[in-house]
This record gives C-alpha cells, sequence and structure tokens, in this order.
C-alpha cells in the first residue's frame, strides 16, 4: 500500500507533529517504501492466533492506599518551562 | 592508559577489599581516562565528576568500615535514558535538553546501593531509537576499534565507553537489540534479561513491551554481577515479574556438558558478512569441544520480525513518546500561537527525524482504519513468532546465533536509508518480541580487526543458564582479553 501527501499529513496532525514541506515529502516516500516491505505481513495466515500485546502474565497487584512516595513539589517544578508560583503556565486553552 | 581500568569488576573488588586500591584511585583513573579520550570517543553526555568522587568516597568508607559487595567501590556509566536523581538525563533528545532528573531509576538507586559509583551518562540514539548511535541530538559516538565507524546502538555510548577503559561496567536498555548489538560492534559483553526480570520504573520509555535494561562488561561475569544487583521484583513497576534472583556470578562455571545447543538455519542467510559466519560456526564447534550437544532447528517466522517489531515498537513509541507536551518539563516552543501550535512545534523542534518517523509510522499503524492490518496483525505474528522459541525449547537448553549480520559500519552508510538500518537488527528483534533473555559476547574479529557478537538466548527466566554457556565459551577462548588500540 503506497502512501499519499494527504495521509502523511493527516497523520502528523494526529500526532501533534508540525513537518516542513521537506519532511511531509521526505515522510511519505520513506514510510510508503517501508510499509511496501511489510506488506509480507499481510499475506501470513494469522487466522484464529490471539494478538500478543504482553508476554508477561499481569496479576493485579493489590496495596494499601497510602502515600509511599514524598511530595518534592519543588524538584518537579523545577523542570517546568514556564511557572508561576506553584503553578505551571500555559497558553490560554478557551476563548 | 592506567592498568586499573583494564580490571574485571571481581579483580577490582578484590583489591579494593584487600585497599590495595581505593574507589576513590579507581574513580579517579576512570574520570581522568574519559578526559583524555572522550574529545575523539564522545560517549559521554554528561561526566558526572562530583557525584562520582562523593560516591566513591562513600564506598571507601564502606570498605574502611570492612563493609562487601560486589559492585562496592565500583565505577560504571549509565545510558542517558535512565534516571539518575539531580542528574541532567536527556534521552540524547533536544526535547530533554535541561531535564534533571527528579528521582532515581529503580536501577540506579539499586547500583547506588549497592555502592557503585557513577562516573557519567552515556551517549545512544535518541528516546533508544537506533542501530548505530547516530540518532543522538547532541554527537555521534566513535567505534573505539576504528574511529571511522559506529559503536552500534543505541546503546552505543555504553558499549564503547567499556571496550575503551572509560568505565569498568554500564548499563544499557534494549528494545530491538539495543545492548546486545552495540556489544557485537565494540566487542564487550552485553545482555538483554527477560521481559518481567529487571524493573524499568525511572526508565524514559520506548516501546513498553519490549524495552529491558541490562548491564554491559568486558566479561560475562562482571555482566553476571551487575545483573545479581538490578534483577528483581519492583512495586514500582507492574510488569516487573515476582521470580527470585539467584547470585548469577556464583553459578558460573566451566563446562557445557550435556548442554542442549539449537542453531537457528533462518539466522545464516544470504547477504551476511562471511566472516561473521564463520566466525559463529567455529564459536557452535568449540561448544561441542566444551561438551555441548548442538542440533539444527528452525525459527520458520523469523522473517516477519523486522516488519512485526517495527510496527508495534513504532505504535507503543507514538503513544509513550505523547507525554512530549512542553507542559510540565522539557522544550518548550511556539507558545504564543495557541495550544495546538505550541505542542506541535515544541515536537517539531525538539524531536530528531528518526523519532518523529517512528511516531508517523506508529500513529499511521495505529490510526482509524489501519489498525486491523497493521497493529492488531503484528501482535498476531508475534505470537507466531513467541511459538516458534517455544517449540525449540522443548528441545534446546540454549539457542546460539550470530548478534548481527556484520560487524560495524560506516559512519553515515546507513543514515539515508532508514529501511537498511532497521535490517541491522534482524537477528535481535525477535527475542524481544519473545520476551526471551539474550547475551551477546565476542567470537573473532574480521579482517578489519572489527569484532564479532555470538548471541545466546535462553528460556523466560533462565539468565543463569545463559550466562553459565556464554562465560564457558568465553573462558575457553582468548577473544575477550583484545583491547581496542588506545
Amino acid at each position: 500500500m503506497s502512501l499519499d501527501r494527504n495521509t502523511v499529513h493527516h497523520v502528523a496532525l494526529l500526532a501533534r507533529l508540525e513537518l516542513s514541506e521537506q519532511e511531509e515529502a521526505q515522510f511519505t516516500d520513506q514510510l510508503g517504501h517501508i510499509l511496501e516491505h511489510f506488506e509480507e505481513l499481510a499475506a501470513l495466515n494469522t487466522d484464529g492466533i490471539e494478538p500478543t500485546s504482553t508476554v508477561v502474565d499481569l496479576i493485579p497487584r493489590y496495596r494499601d492506599d497510602v502515600v509511599t512516595n514524598p511530595p518534592a513539589p519543588e524538584e518537579l517544578r523545577a523542570n517546568a518551562p514556564a511557572r508561576d508560583d506553584n503553578f505551571f503556565k500555559v497558553p490560554k486553552i478557551i476563548e | 592508559m592506567s592498568e586499573l581500568l583494564r580490571l574485571s569488576i571481581s579483580e577490582a573488588n578484590d583489591l579494593l577489599s584487600r585497599r590495595k586500591v581505593s574507589s576513590v584511585e579507581l574513580t579517579t583513573a576512570a574520570l581522568q581516562r574519559i578526559r583524555n579520550s572522550d574529545d575523539r570517543l564522545r560517549c559521554f553526555l554528561t561526566v558526572t565528576d562530583d557525584l562520582a568522587l562523593a560516591q566513591a568516597r562513600r564506598a571507601d568508607e564502606r570498605l574502611a568500615r570492612g563493609e562487601t559487595g560486589s559492585l562496592l567501590g565500583i565505577p560504571l556509566g549509565i545510558k542517558d535514558v535512565i534516571l539518575t536523581k539531580g542528574v541532567r538525563t536527556t534521552a540524547a533528545s533536544r526535547i530533554l535538553e535541561n531535564f534533571i532528573a527528579p528521582y532515581d531509576a529503580t536501577v540506579s538507586r539499586r547500583l547506588f546501593e549497592a555502592g557503585a559509583v557513577c562516573v557519567g551518562k552515556l551517549n545512544c540514539d535518541e528516546f533508544a531509537m537506533g542501530s548505530s548511535t547516530e540518532n543522538s541530538a547532541y554527537q555521534v559516538t566513535r567505534n573505539p576499534w576504528d574511529h571511522d565507524r559506529v559503536p552500534g546502538g543505541s546503546s552505543g555510548g555504553s558499549a564503547a565507553a567499556v571496550a575503551t577503559g572509560q568505565c569498568i561496567g554500564s548499563l544499557g536498555t534494549d528494545t530491538g537489540g539495543s545492548i546486545r548489538q552495540p556489544a557485537a560492534c565494540c566487542g564487550v559483553v552485553g545482555i538483554k534479561p527477560t521481559y518481567g526480570r529487571v524493573s524499568r520504573f525511572g526508565v524514559i520509555a520506548y516501546a513498553s513491551s519490549l524495552d529491558q535494561v541490562g548491564p554491559m562488561g568486558r566479561c560475562v561475569e562482571d555482566c553476571a554481577r551487575i545483573l545479581s544487583v538490578i534483577a528483581g521484583h519492583d512495586t514500582n513497576d507492574s510488569t516487573s515479574v515476582e521470580v527470585s534472583v539467584p547470585d548469577y556470578a556464583e553459578a558460573l562455571g566451566p563446562s557445557c556438558k550435556g548442554l542442549r545447543v539449537g542453531i537457528p538455519k533462518e539466522y545464516f542467510v544470504e547477504g551476511m558478512q562471511p566472516e561473521v559466519e564463520k566466525a559463529v560456526h567455529a564459536a557452535v564447534a568449540q561448544f561441542e569441544r566444551l561438551g555441548a550437544v548442538v542440533s539444527e532447528v528452525s525459527l520458520p517466522h523469523t522473517e516477519y520480525a523486522v516488519p512485526t517489531y517495527y510496527l508495534i515498537a513504532t505504535a507503543e513509541a507514538s503513544s509513550n513518546l505523547a507525554r512530549y507536551d512542553g507542559i510540565k518539563y522539557g522544550l518548550r516552543r511556539g507558545e504564543s500561537d495557541g495550544l495546538l501550535a505550541m505542542y506541535r512545534r515544541t515536537r517539531a523542534e525538539g524531536f530528531g527525524t528518526e523519532v518523529k518517523r517512528r511516531i508517523m509510522l506508529g500513529t499511521y499503524a495505529l490510526s482509524a482504519g489501519y489498525y486491523d492490518a497493521y497493529y492488531l496483525k503484528a501482535q498476531k505474528v508475534r505470537t507466531l513468532i513467541r511459538r516458534d522459541f517455544e517449540k525449540v525449547f522443548a528441545q534446546q537448553d540454549v539457542i546460539v546465533a550470530p548478534t548481527a549480520p556484520t560487524t560495524a559500519f560506516r559512519v553515515g552508510e546507513k543514515t539515508s536509508d532508514p529501511l537498511q538500518m532497521y535490517l541491522s537488527d534482524i537477528f535481535t528483534i525477535s527475542i524481544n518480541l519473545a520476551g526471551l533473555p539474550g547475551i551477546s559476547l565476542p567470537c573473532g574479529f574480521d579482517a578489519m580487526g572489527l569484532p564479532i557478537g555470538l548471541q545466546i538466548i535462553g528460556r523466560p527466566f533462565e539468565e543463569a543458564r545463559v550466562l553459565q554457556a556464554a562465560h564457558a565459551y568465553e573462558q575457553s577462548t582468548e577473544w575477550h582479553k583484545r583491547s581496542p588500540p588506545d
């Protein structure tokens, strides 16, 4: 299945990536080529085969509902790109 | 270079506990070596001089009190996708250029509690996505055996630093071969443990159903010692499994008597470097001399592993990397144009080309209309790949194969063709898809003097058997004693 430029444009929006014209063209070619190579999977019969999402048995583990990690607000906020006192600053999201 | 930096962990441990050398001396030698060689090799993104010397002094105090411990006072490097509290941790990405880890990953904490010394954070492909370390946003690490060649990837810094004596051992991560392939390229040993063996709490996620942390060292025993410290259940990682951790170094011995070794015919493919094939066959003959019983086996779905891996890994990556949104940490760009523009511009400037390519591929594979054809299909083929291994392991104890189809390639050789780069993982990725433990260790050199890697694969949680087979082979050969030119 080849990939068209519109699909790449749409996927970039879904992925929250801004692509340059050049990147968009390059990814259209490269991803198309990669997906073409991956077409061999389609030819393999997988009727009745269960999908594997993880190789370990995920057993729900219960614990007491207590805080075990001491709050470290200063350390966590220290990496903020923009902050105002105790808050993370973000652009206006409601017009 | 100081002779101290050629010591194995057990040799260094012996000198430390007899007070013949101090951790401060050992650490100072490593830091000196990094200063003198890293402008050429480019293994480290951050050198943690102050932290290392403080940890070394504490280790010396513990040693003076008569404390013992296999890693007490030993200088190690840590791949820069693993959090180290108070230290910059970048995942080799611009998006985390100024990120200071607010806590230690469980593996870092376990190393530090055992008294290990962290000399710095090691370069890798951005977010561990790559097979050459050329995708680092900061620098290209050089192969110590030939500076025009790549060290492999993604844990290229972890492999090269150990090979060249900048640290005695290191931690890497392996999602599709990222410990084993660079170990092969740099002539060192690296083990990817069973999925669930080592906690990933505090490890920057790439593909969560595949990622594992593991040790790298100059001999099998060193890897065994580090693995014993980092392995085990962690309440902070629900995918870590409650299976007891043996003393891996204690179990090592010289014999392979009666060990059933399977050689998968699909791992000797057209286009592979003839010297690699020859070296692996010679290693198999060596296993026979050590008492192993060798049979040819088949893993029929091997040819599907590359597409299966690159669909699953990129799908998981596209989800994991959604967190880099410029809100709470990391780079932020374009905030004056509103929230959506901020997300898109932050990620456009913060991520490198390969990371974007994988996010795009993964988002596409998960998007409406394509999910069944790509992602779900890949998960079903993953089941077939797992079953291949289960069938073989009903008859065999370990599988022996090459780690990579070629020795280290040239810097720039594969950067323009992503598919060619992906194919350098053909022998390692199935092991991640099946969640098995796998080790790479040196088994020869090609005509250019570049190291060749041998891969040994085991059943889930049978790291002890894998390490034992690797150790027996290693000790019966001389390959691990060669060092790259200074």
